[in-house]
C-alpha cells in the first residue's frame, strides 16, 4: 500500500507539469484555434535551454526566468512567421506550418546536440514527507508548474493584456471592434503558450535525462491532457495533465509501463469521440 | 466512362510499366531499392490523397493502415504459414474493415479534433502493438528465411514482390483517377467544398466518407504488408512511424492536394530529394531542417503545390493532368 | 384545393432557452407559392432548417406529400423532391458553377448519374441564365450570380417543393426583376415554393397565401392583402425598426 501511494504521489506531481505543457498547447487552440504541433519541439528547446544556461553557471531554477523570456520572444517570432500569413486558412495549414517548424526546430537541435541524451546534473535533496519519499526536484517542478499557472490566471483575468487576450479569443471580430489590436494579442498569446512549453520542458529536464526528440512524448501527452480537460480551456488542461499524472502513478505498481501509453491514448480517443468538448468543457 | 479512350489512364499504365522494367531489365538492385521507396512514397500520398486532397479530412495518422497491413501479414506468413498472397490480401481486407468501423466514429470529428484523433489512434495502436506479446511486443516479428522459399528463395523472392508492390502502386493511382472522375468523388469534393451544403443537396456524407475512410486504408495496407515482407522483419516504430505519415501530407501538399497527378509527383520528388539531402554530405544532418524549410514554403507561397502552379500557369492541364 | 403538399405540425425547436421556432403549424398544397414573413430573428431560416432535415425539432412534425420526414437528414429529405436555398450563400468554391449544379442533379430527387446529370445541370443553367458563367469556380461569383447558383442547384435536384430563403435580399432592382421572372417561371413548371423574403412587394405580388412569423410563433395566416392589413402583424413590423424603415422605403 505505501508503495502504491507513494506511486500516485509521484504521478501527482508530475502531472501538474503535464499540465503546464498543455495548458500552453490549449491557450494557443483557445485563443487562435491553431494546434501548435511544434509544441513537443518547444518543450525539447525548453529542455536544452535550461542545460545550457546550467552550463554558463547558472542555477536551473534561476534559468527558468530566462527561459520563460526566451519563450516569449520565440514564440512571437514563429507566431510572425509561420502562422500570422495564413491565420485564416483552413486548419490543415496551420498544422503544417506549425510542424514544419517542428522539423526545422529538431533537425537544427540534431545537427547540434545529436539525439544522444543529456542531463542537467544539480545536487537534488530527498525528503520525507508524511513518511513518503520524494525527492525535491520533482517537488519543485510541481510546485513551479501551480506557481506559473496561477501567474498565468493572474494576468489572464486581472492585467488589461490578459483581459484582451480573454475577449480575442471570446470573439477575434468583436473584439477587433472594441479596438482591441488583434493582431497583436495573437503574437503575444502564442509568445504565452510557446513561454509555457519551454518552462515545462526545463522543469522536465530537471527531472529526468533527455534527448532533442524527447518532446514528442510530452506533445502528446499535452494532446491528451487538453482534450481531456476541453480544448482551450486552461484550467481543464491542468487538470487533465493531474489526471494522466495520477493514471501513470496509479497503475505503475501493477503493469508494465509502457501499457500507460496504450491507456492514455485509448482514453484521448474516447475522450474525443464521446465528450468533444472534454470533462470540463472546451472554451472556458 | 470510357476508360482505353482516356490519355490519363494510359499515362498510368506507362508511369508502372516504367517503374517495372527500369530496374528489372538491368537487374539493377541499387535503382530497385530508390524505387521501391518512391512506390511506396506514392501508394501511401495517393491514398492519403483521397482523405485530404478530395475530401477536406486531414488523416495524420494514415501511416496506422500501413503498419497494420505489415504486422497481419507477417503474422499470417511467419506464424500461420500462410502465403504472400492470400496474407496481404485479408490484410489489406481486415485493416479496411477495421477502417470502416473505426471511421464510423472518428469521421463524426471536423477539422483539428479528426486529425488529433487520428494521431491519438495511431500512438494507441503502436503502443498496443508494442506490448502484444503474439506479435513480439517492442522485438516485433522476424520472419524465418523459409518464408522466402515458396518464392524461390530470397533472391528471387525480392525481385517478385518489388513487381508487386510497383502493381499496388499504378492500382492506387488508378483508383485515385477513378474515384475522381466518379459520382462518388464528386459527392467527395463536394464535401471537401462545405460538408453541411453537401448533405442538403443531397450527399450522404456519413456513408461517403466512412467509405472513402475505409478504401483509403486498403491498399496501403497491402503495400505495408508487401514492404515489410520484403524487409523481413516489422518492428512497432517503423510501422507506425507518424513521421513518415506526416511527410506523407508534406508530399501531397508539394504536389497538389485533389490531384492525382500531384499526389505522384509529390511523393516522387519528395524522394528524390530526401535522398539527395541524406547523401551530401554536410546536408544530410540538415535534411530534416531543409525539409522543414520546404515545407513552409510551399504552405505560405504556394498552397496549390506544383499542380496548382501549372494549372494557373497553363489552364488547359487542367483537363489532361487529372 | 389541390392536394396537401407539406404540413408543418406543431413545430418546436429550443436552442437553450430561446424557442426559435414555437409550436408553428401550417399546411401549404400542391403548386402554391406560399410567402413565409416576419421580422429578423423570428425563427424562418430555422424553420426551413427544420422543415428540410438541418436540425431535429424538439416536438413537432414535418410531413411532405403526407410522408412523415420529421428528423431525417437532409439528404434524405432532398431524395424525396423537397430541395432549398441557402440564405447565406453557401457555393462550394473550387469548384465550377457547373458542378456545383451537377452535385444538385446527381443526389437529388432522381439519382442521376453523372452524364445525365450534366445534362439537366446545363437545362437549369440556361433557365436561371448562368450559362455563360459554366466554367467560372463559384467562389468567384458575385453575390447576385451566387443566389442564382443557390437556385439552380436546388433546381438541379428536380424537386416538387422548393424552399427559398431569401433569394433576393441583397440584389439590386435589375437583379430582383430577374430572380422574379425565374421564380414565376419555377411556378409554371408545377414546383410548389415557400419563399422567405423580405421585400414586401416582391412577396405580395408573388404568393397566393403568406404565413406570418414573430418570436417563433405563428402570427398570422392567409391571403397577402389580408395579412398585410392585419393590426397585429403591422405591429410586430413597426416593432422592428429596421423593418419599418424597409417598409416605409418600399411604400415611398
Ligand atoms: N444554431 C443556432 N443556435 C442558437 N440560436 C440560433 C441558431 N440558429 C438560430 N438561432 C436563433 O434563433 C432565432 C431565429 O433565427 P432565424 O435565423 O431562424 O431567424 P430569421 O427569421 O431567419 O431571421 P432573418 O430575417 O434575420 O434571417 C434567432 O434569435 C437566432 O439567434
Ligand atoms: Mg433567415
Amino acid at each position: 500500500m505505501p508503495e502504491i501511494l507513494a506511486s500516485v504521489l509521484d504521478g501527482l506531481l508530475i502531472g501538474l507539469v503535464y499540465g503546464l505543457a498543455a495548458i500552453g498547447l490549449t491557450l494557443i487552440f483557445g485563443v487562435m484555434d491553431v494546434v501548435n504541433l511544434a509544441h513537443g519541439a518547444v518543450i525539447a528547446l525548453g529542455m536544452f535551454a535550461v542545460y545550457l544556461l546550467f552550463g554558463a553557471g547558472l542555477h536551473p531554477y534561476l534559468g527558468l526566468f530566462v527561459v520563460a523570456l526566451i519563450g516569449l520572444a520565440f514564440g512571437v517570432v514563429v507566431y510572425l512567421v509561420a502562422v500570422r500569413p495564413i491565420i485564416n486558412a483552413p486548419p490543415l495549414m496551420t498544422l503544417l506550418s506549425t510542424f514544419s517548424v517542428s522539423m526545422i526546430i529538431i533537425g537544427v537541435g540534431t545537427a547540434v546536440w545529436s539525439t544522444s541524451p543529456y542531463n542537467v546534473n544539480f545536487p537534488v535533496t530527498t525528503l520525507r514527507i508524511l513518511g513518503y519519499t520524494v525527492t525535491s526536484a520533482r517537488l519543485v517542478a510541481a510546485l513551479a508548474a501551480v506557481l506559473v499557472t496561477g501567474f498565468l490566471y493572474y494576468f489572464l483575468y486581472r492585467t488589461t493584456l490578459g483581459k484582451a487576450v480573454r475577449a480575442v479569443a471570446n470573439n477575434r471580430e468583436a473584439a477587433e471592434l472594441m479596438g482591441i489590436p488583434s493582431q497583436q494579442i495573437l503574437a503575444i498569446s502564442f509568445g504565452i503558450g510557446t513561454a509555457l512549453a519551454m518552462l515545462s520542458g526545463a522543469l522536465i529536464a530537471t527531472l529526468f535525462p533527455f534527448t532533442i526528440l524527447s518532446g514528442g512524448i510530452y506533445e502528446l501527452k499535452s494532446f491528451v491532457a487538453s482534450v481531456l480537460g476541453g480544448l482551450g480551456n486552461p484550467t481543464g488542461a491542468l487538470f487533465g495533465g493531474v489526471i494522466l499524472g495520477l493514471i501513470e502513478g496509479s497503475v505503475a505498481p501493477f503493469i508494465k509501463i509502457s501499457w500507460t501509453n496504450v491507456i492514455e491514448f485509448v482514453i484521448f480517443v474516447l475522450i474525443l469521440l464521446f465528450f468533444p468538448t472534454g470533462l470540463f468543457g472546451g472554451r472556458r | 466512362m470510357k476508360l482505353f479512350a482516356r490519355p490519363f489512364f494510359w499515362l498510368i499504365v506507362a508511369v508502372t510499366l516504367l517503374y517495372a522494367l527500369l530496374p528489372t531489365l538491368g537487374q539493377n538492385v541499387t535503382l530497385r531499392e530508390t524505387l521501391v521507396l518512391s512506390a511506396i512514397y506514392i501508394i501511401l500520398a495517393a491514398n492519403l490523397n483521397l482523405m485530404i486532397g478530395y475530401t477536406g479530412y486531414v488523416n495524420f495518422g494514415s501511416i496506422v493502415f500501413f503498419g497494420l497491413g505489415g504486422y497481419l501479414t507477417l503474422w499470417l506468413v511467419g506464424g500461420h504459414h500462410w502465403g504472400l498472397y492470400p496474407a496481404v490480401l485479408l490484410a489489406g481486407a481486415v485493416t479496411s474493415l477495421l477502417a470502416f468501423l473505426l471511421g464510423i466514429g472518428v469521421l463524426r470529428l471536423r477539422g483539428a479534433y479528426f486529425a488529433l484523433a487520428t494521431i491519438g489512434i495511431n500512438e494507441a495502436v503502436k503502443d498496443f502493438v508494442a506490448n502484444f506479446d503474439p506479435w513480439g511486443g517492442a522485438e516485433g516479428i522476424f520472419l524465418p528465411f523459409t518464408a522466402f522459399k515458396a518464392m524461390g528463395g530470397p533472391g528471387k523472392a525480392l525481385w517478385t514482390v518489388y513487381l508487386l508492390i510497383v502493381l499496388v502502386m499504378g492500382l492506387s493511382l488508378l483508383v485515385a483517377y477513378l474515384v475522381k472522375r466518379s459520382k462518388f468523388g464528386l459527392g467527395l469534393f463536394a464535401i471537401r467544398e462545405d460538408e453541411d451544403a453537401a448533405m442538403v443537396l443531397g450527399v450522404k456524407a456519413p456513408l461517403f466518407k466512412t467509405l472513402v475512410y475505409s478504401l483509403s486504408a486498403f491498399l496501403p495496407a497491402v503495400a505495408g504488408g508487401l514492404y515489410f515482407f520484403k524487409n523481413g522483419s516489422i518492428i512497432p516504430d517503423e510501422a507506425f512511424n507518424l513521421h513518415l505519415s506526416i511527410e506523407a501530407i508534406v508530399m501531397v501538399m508539394l504536389g497538389g492536394q485533389g490531384t492525382v497527378t500531384g499526389a505522384a509527383v509529390g511523393a516522387a520528388l519528395y524522394e528524390r530529394l530526401r535522398g539527395l539531402l541524406l547523401t551530401i554530405p554536410g546536408l544530410s544532418n540538415f535534411h530534416l531542417v531543409i525539409a522543414g524549410v520546404l515545407l513552409l514554403l510551399i504552405i505560405l507561397f504556394a498552397p496549390g503545390g506544383l499542380m496548382g502552379w501549372l494549372y494557373r500557369a497553363w489552364p488547359r492541364l487542367r483537363r489532361v493532368l487529372e | 384545393m389541390s392536394r396537401v403538399i407539406l404540413e408543418v405540425d406543431h413545430l418546436t425547436k429550443a436552442f437553450g432557452g430561446l424557442l426559435a421556432v414555437n409550436d408553428v403549424s401550417f399546411q401549404m398544397y400542391e403548386g402554391e407559392i406560399l410567402g413565409l414573413i416576419g421580422p429578423n430573428g423570428a425563427g424562418k431560416t430555422t424553420l426551413f432548417n427544420l422543415v428540410n432535415g438541418v436540425y431535429k425539432p424538439t416536438r413537432g412534425h414535418v410531413r411532405f406529400l403526407s410522408q412523415e420526414i420529421t428528423g431525417l437528414p437532409p439528404y434524405e429529405v432532398v431524395k424525396r423532391g423537397l430541395a432549398r436555398t441557402h440564405q447565406i450563400v453557401r457555393p462550394l468554391n473550387e469548384m465550377t458553377v457547373l458542378e456545383n449544379v451537377v452535385v444538385g442533379a446527381c443526389f437529388g430527387a432522381e439519382n442521376l448519374g453523372l452524364e445525365p446529370a450534366a445534362r439537366v445541370a446545363e437545362e437549369v443553367l440556361a433557365f436561371v441564365g448562368l450559362a455563360e458563367y459554366r466554367d467560372t469556380l463559384a467562389g468567384k461569383l458575385n453575390l447576385a450570380l451566387k443566389k442564382r447558383l443557390e437556385v439552380a442547384r436546388a433546381l438541379a435536384a428536380r424537386p416538387k417543393l422548393l424552399l427559398l430563403d431569401e433569394v433576393l435580399a441583397g440584389l439590386n432592382p435589375a437583379e430582383v426583376e430577374r430572380m422574379l421572372g425565374v421564380i414565376r417561371r419555377i411556378r409554371e413548371q408545377g414546383i410548389s415554393i415557400l419563399m422567405i423574403e423580405h421585400i414586401m412587394q416582391a412577396i405580395m405580388s408573388l404568393s397566393d397565401r403568406v404565413v406570418v412569423l414573430n418570436f417563433g410563433q405563428k402570427l398570422a395566416e392567409g391571403k397577402p392583402e389580408e395579412v398585410a392589413s392585419d393590426p397585429r402583424v403591422i405591429e410586430a413590423y413597426l416593432g422592428d425598426p429596421e423593418m419599418a424603415k424597409k417598409i416605409l422605403e418600399e411604400e415611398a
